[in-house]
């Protein structure tokens, strides 16, 4: 039980509610997500799975359920508040850095995620040089533009800056939300590579959602596949297992059956009722 | 002499304006109209209390702090109960109107007899430095008071510029400014983007607010008119600064924001010493703003016959 690092329970969110336009994004969802597990979210557009990671980091508030970190409910914390236990990467790389501020006011402004912030000054000798360290290690050179603003460098250098920032200071949770999606292959291949060293060496609990099978089945210990704002597969274990691409392409393509079936079901109910 | 010596010094007491203009407009992109009404409301609560016998700390710092109150509002308006930043900073300034009439009691209230912050810089002068009541400067005759007043509010103005560069150096002041640049992006380090956004106000006002209290001791009336238009003053400096410095760093910009309220006043005495009606003043301050924030796109355009044709 005390292995638990994130408990969903009966986690719901409706856009439009009580109106005819009425859609569930998530339908009552059940999730306990283990510490140190590397889960990844499939779904089609629409199925929940961007709404699964915004409910979590508190951009999105429930209409009904409990969320609990660490055996700590946070239902009721704002997103800020949030932040101070998990860490997230968006899709979009303009998202994740702030473009004014130096690539070291950024770095220096994610050092401070969990603590106080006070008028102490930003950017002293010593952080700068545990900055400048911090971003050698990424290895691309980036420690040489360290009072560059931000914004001027290219998406997948700023992904790759987001992605230490979301790990310099250890977050109890890991939420990457499609972050190599707005990437070319080659930066989104290193922005892969330099996830995996990071969720490696913190052992982070991550909770991945994207479009890519290959990522899903290279990074994921547990697969969830979801569906009308349901969990509709779960895969455990799943490198131990070896599931494959074509694995989870057939899961897609019995979900598309099942919704097909439905729809048809519906017709035939209207025909023969209205 | 005494012309130059006068824009000067109301130049410098206009810098505070300007460098409160720059954290509401460039740090959080707000046109925050409450400066206006701070900075009448700055005027206001430092007469009330000179009259009342303050001394010219107590007037000052009252005055401050009623407009850190102002920002306070328009900042409550605009996170919690989510009216835009606009709207927020036009409802504060109207009221504050009404606030600015019940403090001073009447339209106008003069301060002439008042020992404003003028009388305190030239006693000071006079005790550390020896200033006599009055010298001659390149053949015109000064009074020290004016001297004295003027470096006073050198040091005051650049005071201000230097302590506002390094509290946004600071790890708060960072925040202010990732959550001006990307809220979103502040939120997920765990910054609390609405009370930074409350912080900036505040703090933005107060500047505004010792700029108006300033003015009035300086000019030895408060008058409830004298915050009209005050924003837009704040913009005229803040951009004529820019134009004159840049942007590079944030030591240059808050330095170009102190020069570019000065260089504007300088241009302001010369324009009406050549002929130019006082009450065209208000009129070629917007224009010059217009200008300056719509002539780079104009060039743009017309540099580019390119592009220019594709449109026609």
């Amino acid at each position: 039980m005390h292995n638990v690092a994130l408990r969903l329970e009966a986690v719901s969110h409706a856009f439009h509610p009580g109106t005819p336009n009425e859609v569930r994004a998530l339908d009552a969802v059940e999730l306990e997500l283990e510490r140190g597990s590397f889960t990844v979210v499939l779904g089609t557009n629409g199925s929940g799975k961007s709404s699964l990671l915004g409910a979590i980091a508190g951009s999105l508030s429930l209409s009904e359920g409990h969320i609990l970190l660490d055996g700590q409910e946070i239902t009721q914390w704002s997103e800020s508040h949030r932040a101070r236990l998990i860490s997230r990467v968006f899709q979009n790389p303009f998202t994740g850095t702030a473009a004014d501020l130096t690539v070291a006011e950024n770095l220096a402004l994610a050092e401070g995620r969990g603590g106080r912030r006070w008028l102490r000054r930003t950017l002293d000798r010593e952080r700068r040089s545990a900055l400048e360290n911090a971003v050698a290690e990424l290895g691309m050179g980036l420690e040489e533009r360290l009072d560059t603003p931000i914004g001027v460098l290219s998406g997948g250098q700023r992904q790759a800056l987001t992605v230490l920032m979301a790990t310099m200071v250890r977050p109890s949770l890991l939420l990457l939300d499609e972050h190599t999606a707005a990437l070319d292959p080659r930066s989104a291949e290193q922005v892969i590579r330099l996830t995996r060293r990071a969720v490696a060496a913190g052992s982070l609990t991550t909770l991945m959602v994207t479009h890519s099978l290959s990522e899903a089945v290279r990074l994921g210990d547990r697969i969830l596949v979801m569906h009308r704002g349901r969990i509709a597969y779960d895969l455990q274990e799943t490198r131990q297992r070896r599931v494959r691409e074509t694995d989870l392409l057939q899961l897609f393509d019995q979900l598309r059956w099942a919704d097909r079936l439905d729809e048809s079901a519906a017709e035939m109910l209207r025909r023969t009722y209205v | 002499m005494n012309l130059l010596i006068g824009a000067l010094t109301i130049g410098l007491i206009l810098a505070l304006l300007g460098l409160g203009v720059f954290v509401t407009y460039r740090i959080y992109r707000i046109l925050d109209l409450t400066a206006d009404g701070a900075f009448g409301v700055g005027a206001a609560v430092a007469a009330a209390l000179l009259v009342r016998g303050a001394s010219a700390l107590a007037a000052t710092g009252g005055a401050v702090l009623a407009g850190m109150l102002a920002g306070g509002v328009t900042g409550f308006l605009h996170t919690r109960l989510r009216v835009t930043p606009l709207l927020a900073g036009v409802l504060t300034s109207t009221a504050l109107y009404s606030v600015s009439l019940f403090v001073m009691g009447s339209g106008n209230v003069s301060l002439v007899s008042a020992d404003g912050f003028v009388s305190v810089a030239e006693r000071a002068a006079q005790r550390w430095f020896g200033m006599p009541p009055s010298l001659t400067l390149f053949d015109t005759m000064v009074s020290g008071a004016s001297i004295a007043a003027l470096g006073l509010m050198l040091l005051l103005a650049l005071g201000a510029a230097v302590l506002l560069a390094l509290f946004l150096n600071t790890e708060i002041g960072t925040a202010m400014r990732a959550a001006g640049s990307n809220p979103q992006m502040a939120r997920a380090l765990a910054i609390d983007v609405n009370g930074m956004v409350v912080l900036g106000l505040c703090l933005a006002n107060g500047l505004v607010a010792l700029s108006g209290a300033l003015m009035a001791q300086y000019e030895g009336f408060a008058n409830i008119q004298m915050g009209i238009g005050a924003l837009v003053t704040g913009l005229a400096n803040l951009l004529l600064g820019e134009a004159l410095l840049g942007r590079r760093t944030l030591a240059r910009w808050l330095a170009g924001a102190v020069l570019g309220a000065v260089a504007f006043r300088l241009l302001v005495g010369a324009a009406i010493r050549a002929g130019l009606d006082p009450n065209a003043l208000k009129l070629v301050t917007a224009a010059l703003v217009l200008g300056v924030l719509v002539l780079p796109r104009l060039l743009r355009r017309t540099g580019l016959p390119a592009e220019a044709g594709e449109r026609a």
